[in-house]
């Protein structure tokens, strides 16, 4: 599958936007972090700018995005739509939790635990996007949902450590939460290759086209002589040996290196300790940036079986 | 709406593709684009049409498979357009309600005006059957000619879709698949019409007929060259062995 910039940036961002605003709020509501302003105003800003900058780039794929209010209406059937919905909705208790947490300095307790729901949900239901789709093996099957949920959690928790150490926030949980949710998505999302590299697809050319009786079945003649959209929104392949090495890139900088970072860094509040938390939180997007890319470039559409795949 | 009607008719307007018939002369696709250039999904934007790499959007596409090995091996040309499916995710996916299948008869439709161009749809047909608009910004599909099929202002017999009232060979039939007594319904059952990729349960209405078995010297006894040398006996033909004799000096 074609991978579209802004779907990667929305993708990445977002997952890491909620999944921090999530963080922060239930750890807020369980009396793990203080109701402090600044750090609850930079906290908010972080999560809602990373959140927003996804869903306006988001739109930029579109053919027609003055008309994108339209999707709010079919979340009875829509991945897509629901995820609009609720993203939208998550609005709601974001300001009403940030409100609370900046202004008056108080983590409410109720708004905070809908936020937290909300913006998991809200991952889930992009991640269901691209799991409900028959089409694509590599994306229709139960990794994908808990890839999409490790990978936006390591974000957001690594964001969460750099800022309890910028606020010098002591004995927060920040580190072993943030250990705990790479670790996580390192095993998910190794688990998530292995499956990859094993599964054998959902059809055959035979199956597409009903020769299969005759034997095997080989494209003899494409309809076409140029590149069309379905090749090249569908037929997007990446060479075996770019995955292999992409996979190790996306691995050792969104993972690897921030399970390494983590314990060097010292006592929140010193300026060394922001600066390799900060390092931590780069090194982490860029890796999960490549993942992402990797997601897209390495799923097979079945429309490939009418131009010479066997198996997708 | 882009659930599915709940109350569909038995009324499922298709196509059947006779696959023993077609000779891949993408008579079909040529009469298709030229239908719909100026019909219910127009324009059919084609970008760089005469330079040199030209990209469009079409509705039907004719492939041609190689399938088995050897004198059991067959070359089959294969027109593929939309299914009109029964179970269509392309339908389901859609946020805006742009995509929709008609209660009536089962045939997909986009309204263009709703379509965000988010192409979700396409990526949710596992056929290929739909075609991003990058000029207009919409996703464009099949109608099944619904312009032409209920269009009173044209001949009974030319109330069928552009790709059939082309095809020079016959090979494609338009009926209602949701009627057991219909023609093409009798040529499904007649032929073992089969559905494309039954495994993902799209239920497409579309059938294709599988090429006949051959039947026995019919076919498959190639002519060898040795064959040829001996017919070419030229002892009768005093003239042609003056030629002969001429043209081997």
């Amino acid at each position: 599958m074609h991978p579209a910039y802004s779907v990667i940036f929305f993708t990445t961002a977002s997952g890491a936007g909620y999944a921090l605003l999530a963080l922060m709020s239930l750890m807020g509501a369980l009396g793990m972090l203080p109701a402090e302003r600044w750090f609850g105003l930079a906290g908010f800003l972080v999560g809602l700018i990373a959140v927003t900058a996804g869903l306006l780039s988001s739109t930029y794929h579109l053919g027609r995005p003055e008309r994108a209010w339209r999707a709010f209406s079919q979340w009875r059937s829509s991945w897509l739509s629901r995820e609009g919905v609720l993203a939208l909705f998550t609005y709601v208790p974001a300001g009403i939790t940030a409100l609370g947490w900046v202004i008056f300095q108080e983590i409410w307790l109720v708004p905070a635990l809908v936020l937290a729901a909300a913006c998991m949900a809200t991952t889930v239901t992009t991640s269901m996007i691209y799991a409900s789709l028959k089409t694509v093996r590599r994306w229709s099957n139960c990794w994908t949902t808990p890839a999409y949920l490790a990978m936006g959690l390591a974000s957001g928790a690594a964001w969460l450590f750099l800022l309890a150490g910028i606020f010098a926030l002591n004995d927060t949980m920040a580190r072993p939460i943030a250990m705990v949710a790479l670790l996580a998505a390192g095993i998910v999302k190794y688990g998530y290759w292995r499956f990859i590299d094993t599964e054998t697809g959902v059809a055959t050319s035979g199956s597409a086209t009903g020769l299969d009786r005759f034997g095997k079945v080989r494209l003899l003649t494409a309809p076409h002589t140029e590149e069309n959209y379905l090749l090249k929104e569908m037929g997007y392949r990446i060479a075996r040996r770019h995955a292999v090495r992409l996979r190790a890139i996306a691995f050792g900088l969104a993972i690897l290196l921030p399970l390494v970072i983590l314990p060097l860094v010292p006592a929140p509040g010193s300026v060394l300790g922001v600066m390799l938390a900060i390092l931590a939180v780069m090194a982490n997007a860029a890796g999960t940036l490549a993942e992402r890319w990797l997601f897209f470039a390495e799923a097979r559409h079945t429309v490939t079986l009418y131009y010479g795949a066997e198996r997708a | 709406m882009t659930s599915l009607p709940a109350n569909p008719a038995m009324r499922r307007l298709g196509l059947v593709i006779d696959l023993d018939i077609c000779v891949g002369c993408h008579a079909c696709a040529v009469n298709c684009k030229e239908w719909n250039a100026g019909g219910h999904m127009a324009p059919l934007t084609d970008f760089d049409a005469f330079g040199e790499k030209p990209s469009g959007v079409w509705f039907n596409r004719i492939h041609t498979f190689e399938a088995g090995e050897g004198a059991d091996g067959r070359t089959v040309h294969f027109p593929k357009s939309c299914l009109h499916c029964a179970e269509p995710d392309c339908v389901t996916v859609c946020p805006t309600g742009a995509s929709f299948k008609r209660s009536a008869d089962g045939i997909v439709l986009v309204n263009e005006d709703m379509c965000i161009g988010c192409k979700l749809c396409s990526w949710a047909c596992p056929y290929g059957a739909r075609e991003f608009d990058e000029d207009v910004g919409v996703m464009k599909k099949c109608t099944l000619c619904v312009d032409r099929i209920y269009n009173e202002t044209l001949p009974q017999h030319e109330r069928v879709p552009a790709c059939v009232s082309t095809c020079p060979a016959g090979a494609r039939h338009f009926g209602d698949l949701g009627d057991p007594t219909s023609e093409v319904s009798q040529l499904v059952a007649e032929r073992g019409g089969y559905d494309l990729m039954p495994e993902l349960g799209y239920k497409p209405t579309n059938k294709y007929l599988p090429p006949r078995p051959r039947q026995n010297g019919a076919c498959g006894t190639a002519v060898t060259a040795t064959q040829v040398e001996a017919e070419a006996d030229l002892s009768g033909h005093p003239f042609l062995r003056w030629v002969d004799r001429m043209l081997t000096r």
